[in-house]
Order: structure tokens, then sequence, then C-alpha cells
């Protein structure tokens, strides 16, 4: 029986009256890219929140590679190679597009603490930022302020850092959120090129994008997960079709 | 690829005048004790306090500048590094191997302590809980009354190095204040473009991105925290040299204010600026305060207009100034 690469047990988060998070439970296994959907206030963002450790559930359990995670601080998760992308773009504006990604690289790194040198210049970390960047697509922007790409640049940025981790787990938030037709197409395709080399929990509300990529989908409702299987499964599903996907396939 | 990468990195722009700026500051403050060779005792001890306070401002602009860490309780640490020299020699012990050290690591280790504390906090809490500590150490030496309290403390003799007296000349002195302040800026200059430095300006424009690929903000800010506090503990051993006294005045409020106000004049995040702003700042003082009594009502508007209208400080200024010039 292979372990899950992450495993959330009976999680449970409220805000107030509004349960956000009610008791789920779901396993990512090593490798699988499996697509989390649901409607508007469903609580995925709120999930991905607690899997990566900027919200503590409630209760329930965390468990990464066999480990519990769940009393983790976001840097130890990231440390341990969960990395995630933001559904609003969260990089470093004044920095350029290299550097954002060479921050990932040198965090990976180590040594972290040395203070002579000028880390700007260093090979070991520009290389593979360099790399990262030309997976995406990026390779020409490296040099410009991160401030300064367009939207969909910054997106792929996004991706770029997420991947310079060399995560064994990747949650994206929504990353197609906002770009145009042309650009979905891209980062669909450089997911389908990245897909098989590290587990991912995909956020999205672009369905073309969830059913060409994903192994599995969860549906996401009021907190809880309503139907979880392939995507033929999914598609399928009557329950899914009344309260999530029969409008949104038409 | 490592070739191609190196020439493929633009050159930042300005980068001429990031090289020669400083050198002329350095080079100016080296020529002042010659230039004033008669009878310029005078300037020579302005030039030292002007100078003792710019390693002060450089390290308040690490944490205000590189960090958006705003400490107002930064005169603290200088006081504390006085008081360390004022207090060893009332026992006696007045050679720098000592008391150096001695000022350095007491700063630190009240910066790591209230550090521990003031960086659990954000925005406008943590300039009040930084204050509050500097209130604590002004006070705390206000009541020392064995090393006279309210009052401060005379220093008999400026500490000696290794048995020579080699503080005891104004001109010596000069220099060797001059080769603390460029030290401490190039150490700074290195530290902003290392890893460490890095880090500490990814935390700034955003923490929550940084602490998500895995980087421990809290520790770096600490540790950024103390290399501060100990700069500033290494600018109040100078100062308690060069006055032979040391007051629970150098630790009040006003004082930290008057760091940051340094700091912002000169312009943030740059150091060269905190060195700017910080002759710029005493030698106004000193000027105006010859010229009238009610000087601080000049003083105060002007502050005001530059920090409105010249947004990057005084070094934003002469940078925009070069710039027009260099258009032609």
């Amino acid at each position: 029986m292979v372990e899950p690469a992450l495993r959330l047990q009976n999680l449970r988060k409220s805000f107030g009256a509004l349960v956000a998070t009610d008791d789920l439970s779901l396993d990512l296994m090593p490798c699988e890219l499996h697509a989390v959907i649901g409607p508007n206030g469903a609580g995925k963002t709120t999930l991905i929140n607690q899997i990566s450790g900027l919200i503590a559930p409630d209760s329930g359990m965390i468990l990464f590679d066999g480990r519990d995670i769940t009393g983790l601080p976001v840097h130890a998760r990231a440390g341990l190679g969960l990395a995630r992308s933001f559904q609003v773009s969260s990089i470093l504006p004044g920095f350029s597009a290299l550097e954002n990604v060479a921050l990932a690289v040198q965090s990976r790194a180590g040594s972290s603490f040395r203070v002579l040198g000028r880390a700007g210049a260093e090979t070991g970390l520009n290389g593979p930022a360099m790399a990262a960047l030309a997976d995406v697509g990026l390779a020409e922007r490296a040099h410009m302020p991160a401030g300064e790409l367009a939207h969909g640049e910054k997106r792929a940025l996004e991706l770029a850092i997420a991947l310079a981790m060399q995560p064994k787990v990747l949650l994206l938030d929504e990353p197609m959120a906002g770009t145009g037709r042309e650009e979905t197409a891209r980062l669909v395709e450089v997911l389908r090129r990245l897909k098989g080399r590290f587990s991912v929990v995909l956020v999205e509300h672009d369905m073309t994008a969830v059913f060409a990529l994903a192994d599995r989908i969860s549906v996401l409702l009021y907190g809880r997960i309503l139907a979880c299987g392939t995507p033929a499964a999914v598609r399928a599903d009557p329950r899914v079709v009344a309260a999530y996907l029969g409008d949104e396939m038409e | 690829m490592s070739a191609s990468l190196a020439a493929s990195l633009p050159r930042p722009r300005g980068v001429l005048l990031a090289g020669t700026l400083p050198a002329c500051i350095f080079l100016v403050l080296a020529l002042v004790p010659i230039m004033a060779l008669s009878g310029g005792s005078y300037l020579v001890s302005l030039g030292s306090r002007v100078m003792i306070c710019a390693i002060a401002a450089v390290a308040l602009d690490l944490l205000i500048g590189f960090s958006a860490l705003i400490s107002f309780g930064h005169a603290a640490f200088i006081g504390l590094g006085a008081y360390a020299v004022g207090i060893l020699s009332a026992y006696g012990i007045s050679d720098a191997l000592v008391s150096l050290p001695t000022s350095l690591a007491v700063s630190a280790a009240y910066a790591f302590l209230s550090g521990v504390v003031c960086l659990r906090t954000k925005g406008v809490y943590f300039i009040m809980i930084t204050l509050a500590f500097g209130q604590m150490a002004f006070f705390t030496a206000s009541s020392l009354a064995p090393f006279g309290g309210d009052d401060g403390l005379t220093i008999a003799a400026r500490n000696t190095v290794a048995g020579f007296p080699l503080l005891r000349s104004d001109r010596v002195f000069y220099y060797i204040v001059l080769l603390c302040l460029l030290g401490t800026y190039l150490f700074c200059r290195a530290l902003v473009g290392s890893r460490f430095g890095r880090v500490v300006r990814g935390a700034k424009e955003n923490a929550v991105r940084m602490a998500t690929i895995g980087f421990d903000v809290y520790r770096f800010q600490l540790a950024t925290y103390v290399i501060a506090g100990a700069l500033a503990g290494l600018s109040g051993f100078l100062l308690a040299n060069a006055t032979e006294f040391v007051s629970p005045a150098y630790m009040s409020w006003q004082r930290s204010g008057e760091l940051i106000v340094m700091v912002l004049l000169g312009g943030l995040g740059s150091l060269d600026g905190a060195i700017i702003g910080a002759a710029a700042y005493l030698l106004t003082e000193e000027w105006l305060s010859g010229v009238t009594e009610h000087w601080k009502v000049i003083f105060g508007p002007v502050l005001v207009l530059i920090v409105l209208f010249a947004r990057g400080g005084l070094i934003g200024l002469t940078r925009a100034v070069v710039r027009r010039f260099s258009r032609g």
C-alpha cells in the first residue's frame, strides 16, 4: 500500500457561524494531480491556507509524508517540501523576476545566514532560478522588476517560484485566475509537462483546465467533499451536476 | 551558462553614483582635520560627533530602510554602549580591549532580549514597544545612583588601547572614529547585498511570500535587530570616549526620534543617506542654534518640507540633480 503524500484527516475550521471546512478528509497520492473544484465560498482557499499553514484548523490532522505537520509554522512546512501559489499573485514586486525565484532556490540551498558575498551574483542560485523561469516561459523577462510584469506573467512567476523549491507537494490556488485564454492554455501546457514530478493540489475554476489535467477531482460544497473520483466519474455524478457542474459545463 | 548569465545581468542605473558618492563622503571626512589644521579643534570634535551619530544612523537604516522595522528605541543601544564604558572606568577598567567588546555585547544582548519580544509585533505596535524598551533603559540609567543617576557620570580619561593612550589626541581619535564609520558602512553594504540581506529585504516587501518559500522571517529580523543594536553600541562606546561623560540623556526618546529624522532626512534604505542625514541634521542644528535660540522654529518646517517634497531624502535629491546634469 502506497503512503499518501498528503493526508487530511477530519479537518474542521469555522469562522464564527460559517463552517468553511467541515470534517474534511482527503488523501493525495504521490505524483497525483488532484483538482479541488466547487462554487465560490465552498472553502477551497481556506483549505489551501490550512494545508500551507497560514490558517490553523480548529480540529483534525494534516499528515505530510506520514508526518503530523498540523502544528508546524508556514516556513517549516515549506522546508519539508510543501510549496504553494496564491490566488492573488504574491511576489516581491521590487525584486527582479530572477531574484524572486533565486530566493526560493536559496531557501532550499540553506545557509542564508551568510552575510558576505553578493547573493545576486551567485551562479549557483541564479542558474536553477533561470531554469525554473525557462520552464514557465519567462526566461526573457528575468531581469524585469516583478511588479512590472503583466498579470499572466505574474501568475507564471508564482509557478516558477514554487517549482524552484523542488517541492514534494505543490498547492496551486487558482493559478489561471484572471489570465487570458492563450495564457491559460500555456499554463495548462506547463502543468501537463510537470505532472508526475510531484503531487499537486489544484484549485481551479477553469473546468477545461481541470478536466484536462486532473487524475482525480474532489468537489467541495459548504466545506464538505460532495464527491471524489476520476474526472469521468465526477462528471457523471448526478449530485455534482446538480450542485455545481450543471451550469458550469454549459 | 554562467558567463552569459553574468553578461546578461543589466548594469544598475546610477552605478557610477553608487560608488562615487560614498567615496566623496569619506574623502571629505578624511580631509576635515587637515583643512582645520590651525585651531580646528572645534571642527575636529564636531566632525567626530557627526560620525559617531552617523554610525548609529547607518545601523538604524538597516532596520528602517531595509527591514521596515521602525525602531523608536535605538538611542537606548547607544546609551548602553556608553554606560558600559562609564561603569567599567568607574571600576578602574579603562582599556578599550575590554570596554569595546563589553559595549558591543551589552547592546547586542539588550537588542536580543528586547527584540525577542518586539519582533512579535508589527507596525505601530512595534514602534510603541521599542519606545517602551528604550524608556526602560533610560529610567534604569536615571536611577543608577552610584553612577550619577540623572546627572550622569564623568569618565576620568579616554580609554587606553592595550595600555597606550591612543585615543587621547583629538585628531587620532577622529581618524579612529572615521575608520569605525567606514567599517560599519562597508559591513552594512555587504550585509544588504548578501544572502542574509536579500532575505531581510524580501521580508520587507512580502513577509508571507518569504515564509511560504521557507524562510523563518522572525529569525532573520531578530539577527538584524541584534546587529543594528551592536553597531549602536559601537557608536555609544565612541560617544562616551568623545565626551568623557555618560548620561541618561543619551537614551532619551528624543534622541531615538532624532536618529529616525536623520535617516529620513538622508534618504531611507541607502546607507550613504544615513551618513548624509546625520551630518546635515547635526550641522544645521549647530549652525542654526548659533544664529538664534529659537532655531527649532526654523528647523522643524525645513524638515517637514524635505520629507514632503524630497521623498528620497537628501540622497534622492542628489540623485535627481546628478541625473539631470548627466542628461545634459
